[in-house]
C-alpha cells in the first residue's frame, strides 16, 4: 500500500521501490503539474488547496487530538495528586509518590508479568496459525476460497465479550462439557475447575484471545503474501528448492514488512487485554493484568490519582513497545502495512 | 492447539500437489482443510448457541447438546424479567454504534480524500496522529474521561460513549479510506476540474460515487469496532440509559439471585451475534479487501 505513504516521507522513509504504477502516474501527471505551480511563489491555487485540505482533514484531526491528548494531559496531571473521589476535599499534591507506590507494589509487577506472558504467547501462536490461515486463503481453490474467508471473518466480527463467554461456558465446571470430552485422557481429572488456578485459567483466556484475533493477523499476512512475486517462488522451484526452502528463503523474507506490522499491532492489542479476563476470572488467581488493575483502581476504588498513574505507566509501556519495534526492527509502519498491489 | 497440527496438512498437501496427486484428491484435500477451519472458527458460536437452548436444569448436563431444546432463555430476555435490561442495552448498542460509525465515516471520508488527493502542510501530522491514536491503550483514557464526563454531565449518556468511540473508529477509517481513494483514477477528477468544476464539486460528483464501495466497507469495519467495545461501555455508564450490550452482558444476573444467568447471557449473545454473521456473509469480499488494503487494527 505504497499509495498513502508515498506522500509522507518521514513516516515511510524509503518509498522508492514501493511506488506502484498508479502512484507513479499520479506523480507524473497530477502532482507534476502541481509542483510547477508550487515553484511559483505561493500561487492562489496552492493556498486554496492547502485551505481546502485543512477544511476536510481538520474535523477528524481535531476530534482525535481532543479525545486522546486532552485526557492524557489530564491523567498526567491527576497522577501527581493523592485524589480519591470518595474524599475529594483531601486532594493533595504529592509529586511522583503515586508512581513510587505503583513501582514498589508486587501487584503491579505481577500484573505486568502476566500481561507480558499473554502478549508473547498469544502473538507467537497467532503468528503461526495466522500464517497458515493466510496460506490457505491465498492458495485455496476457487470453490472453497469464499467459504474459508467467510468463516474466518466470523471470529473477527464477534464481540470479544461474547467470545469470552462462549469459551468460559465450555470450560466452566457448572455448565461446561470440556471436562467430559477430555475424561479419556490418562491422568486428567474430570473435576478440574479451570478457573480456580492461574495456569489453567490463563490457558483458557489465551485460547479465547487466539481464537478471536487470529483472523485479523491472518488478513494482514494475506496482504503480505499477495506482495510476494509469484515468479520468484516459481523460479526457486525450478532451481530445485523444496517447499520448505521456498518458504524460508523466498516467501518469508519478501513479506517481512507485513509480518512486522502484524506483530506490532497485535502485540499492542494483546498488551491491552481486558475483556476476556474481566469475564472469565476478573483478575482472580493471578490472572490480573495491567488494564484490569487500572480499571479496578480508578473505576472500582475511585482512586483517581493512583489509577491515573497506572494509566500513564501503561501508556508509556505501549509507547515503548511501539518505539522499540519501529526503531529496533525497522518497521516501516506506513509502507509495510497492507501492501496491496 | 490441536488445530495447528491438523491445519499443517494443507501445507503438506500443497507441497505434494505439484508432484503426483490427482486433481480430484487436491479438491478433496481443500475441502477437508476448509471444513477443519470452519469448525475451528464456528465452534464457539455453535457452543454458545447450544447453551442458549438449555434449560437451567440442563446446564450442568456435561454435554454439548441440550437434552430438550427450549426457548426459555430467549423468552426470558425478550418478553420475561430481563426484557428491559436486554432490550435497552440492545437499543443503546445499536444507536451508539451506528451514530459513532456515521460520524467517523463522514469525517474520515473528508480527511482521507484530503490526504489522498490534496497537497497541504501537516498532512503527515494527520496520518501520524491517527496511527498514534490507533495504538493508544483505551484503558489509559478511561480514568480521565470518567472524571471529566462526571463534571461535564456526559457520564452515562449516549454522547459520553459516542465521543470516545470516535477515537476507536476514526483512525482505521482514515487509513482504510485513504488506501481506497488511492485506487480511484485521479484523471477523472482532473477532467472534471478542467471542465470547470471546483475541487469540491469534483469531489462530490466524481469521487464520491467511485468511492462509495470503499466508504461502505469502512463503515462495516468501524461498526464492528464500536459494536465490540467493552472497556468504555462498563466504565462510562452506570444504568440502562446508555449501557451497551457487551457491558450489560457482564452485569447480567439471573431471574432470581439463585439462578445462574448462563442461559440468558447465551441467548443474548446469540442475538447480538446474528447481525455480525449476516454482515460477514453478505460482504465477505468487501471486508477482506478493506482489512487487507489499509487496515491498522481490528
Amino acid at each position: 500500500m505504497s499509495s498513502v505513504p508515498t506522500n509522507v516521507p518521514s513516516v515511510a522513509p524509503d518509498v522508492g521501490p514501493d511506488v506502484t504504477p498508479d502512484a507513479a502516474r499520479d506523480r507524473g501527471a497530477g502532482r507534476g503539474r502541481r509542483r510547477e505551480l508550487q515553484a511559483a511563489p505561493k500561487s492562489a491555487r496552492t493556498k486554496a488547496e492547502a485551505r481546502l485540505g485543512w477544511w476536510l482533514a481538520g474535523p477528524a484531526f481535531v476530534i482525535m487530538v481532543a479525545v486522546i491528548f486532552y485526557p492524557v494531559l489530564q491523567a498526567l496531571w491527576d497522577s501527581l495528586f493523592s485524589y480519591r473521589l470518595t474524599a475529594p476535599d483531601e486532594r493533595e499534591f504529592i509529586g511522583l509518590q503515586n508512581y513510587a507506590t505503583i513501582l514498589t507494589d508486587g501487584v503491579f509487577w505481577s500484573a505486568l508479568g502476566v500481561t507480558a506472558l499473554i502478549t508473547v504467547i498469544t502473538v507467537f501462536v497467532e503468528l503461526i496459525l495466522g500464517f497458515i490461515l493466510a496460506m490457505v486463503m491465498h492458495k485455496a481453490i476457487k470453490s472453497t476460497r469464499g467459504l474459508v474467508r467467510t468463516v474466518i471473518l466470523v471470529p473477527y466480527g464477534i464481540i470479544t465479550v461474547v467470545s469470552a463467554f462462549a469459551w468460559y461456558y465450555m470450560f466452566s465446571i457448572d455448565s461446561g462439557y470440556v471436562n467430559n470430552w477430555l475424561s479419556w485422557v490418562p491422568g486428567f481429572d474430570d473435576q478440574l475447575n479451570w478457573f480456580a488456578q492461574g495456569g489453567t485459567a490463563l490457558f483458557v483466556i489465551m485460547f479465547s484471545e487466539i481464537w478471536k484475533t487470529t483472523p485479523f493477523i491472518s488478513l494482514l499476512l494475506l496482504a503480505g503474501l499477495a506482495q510476494v512475486p509469484e515468479d520468484l517462488s516459481e523460479a526457486a522451484a525450478v532451481d530445485g528448492a523444496n517447499w520448505w526452502q521456498r518458504l524460508w528463503r523466498v516467501i518469508l523474507p519478501n513479506m517481512k514488512a507485513a509480518i512486522m506490522v502484524a506483530v506490532l499491532f497485535r502485540a499492542l492489542d494483546a498488551f491491552r487485554v481486558f475483556d476476556s479476563i474481566f469475564i472469565m476470572t476478573n483478575g482472580a488467581y493471578g490472572t490480573e493484568v495491567l488494564s484490569l488493575l487500572a480499571y479496578r483502581t480508578s473505576i472500582g476504588r475511585l482512586e483517581i490519582g493512583l489509577g491515573s498513574a497506572i494509566s500513564v505507566v501503561l501508556f508509556l509501556l505501549v509507547g515503548l513497545i511501539a518505539l522499540i519495534a519501529v526503531k529496533g526492527f525497522n518497521v516501516d509502519l506506513a509502507g509495510g502495512r497492507g501492501g496491496r498491489k | 492447539m490441536s488445530t495447528s497440527t491438523e491445519a499443517l496438512t494443507p501445507d503438506e498437501v500443497e507441497g505434494q500437489k505439484r508432484a503426483r496427486r490427482a486433481r480430484r484428491n487436491t479438491t478433496i484435500g481443500w475441502w477437508v482443510i476448509t471444513i477443519v477451519i470452519a469448525v475451528w472458527c464456528l465452534f464457539p458460536v455453535a457452543s454458545i448457541l447450544s447453551t442458549s437452548f438449555k434449560t437451567p436444569g440442563e446446564l450442568a448436563n456435561g454435554r454439548f447438546f441440550p437434552d430438550n431444546p427450549s426457548f426459555v432463555n430467549y423468552e426470558e430476555i425478550l418478553v420475561g424479567d430481563s426484557r428491559e435490561l436486554f432490550l435497552s442495552a440492545l437499543r443503546n448498542s445499536i444507536g451508539i454504534a451506528v451514530i459513532a460509525t456515521l460520524i467517523a465515516v463522514v469525517l474520515a471520508t473528508l480527511c482521507a480524500y484530503a490526504i489522498a488527493r490534496l497537497n497541504f502542510p501537516g498532512k503527515k501530522a494527520v496520518l501520524t496522529v491517527s496511527l498514534m491514536v490507533s495504538m493508544f491503550p483505551v484503558i489509559s483514557l478511561v480514568t480521565p474521561l470518567f472524571n471529566m464526563w462526571r463534571t461535564l454531565g456526559l457520564y452515562d449518556t449516549w454522547p459520553g460513549l459516542i465521543i470516545p468511540y470516535l477515537s476507536l473508529t476514526l483512525p482505521i477509517s482514515i487509513w482504510t479510506l485513504a488506501a481506497f481513494f488511492q485506487q480511484i483514477p485521479w484523471e477523472l477528477e482532473q477532467a472534471a476540474q478542467v471542465d470547470g468544476a471546483t475541487p469540491l464539486q469534483a469531489f462530490r460528483k466524481v469521487i464520491v460515487p467511485l468511492a462509495a464501495p470503499g466508504v461502505f466497507t469502512t463503515a462495516i469495519i468501524a461498526f464492528f469496532i464500536a459494536w465490540n467495545d467493552f472497556v468504555y461501555g462498563i466504565s462510562l455508564t452506570s444504568t440502562e440509559a446508555a449501557r451497551p450490550v457487551p457491558a450489560a452482558l457482564a452485569f447480567f444476573t439471573g431471574a432470581s439471585q439463585f439462578e445462574s444467568p448462563t442461559g440468558a447471557i447465551s441467548a443474548a449473545a446469540i442475538i447480538v451475534t446474528i447481525p455480525v454473521v449476516l454482515l460477514v456473509m453478505l460482504f465477505q469480499k468487501q471486508i477482506v479487501a478493506g482489512l487487507t488494503s489499509g487496515a491498522v487494527k481490528g
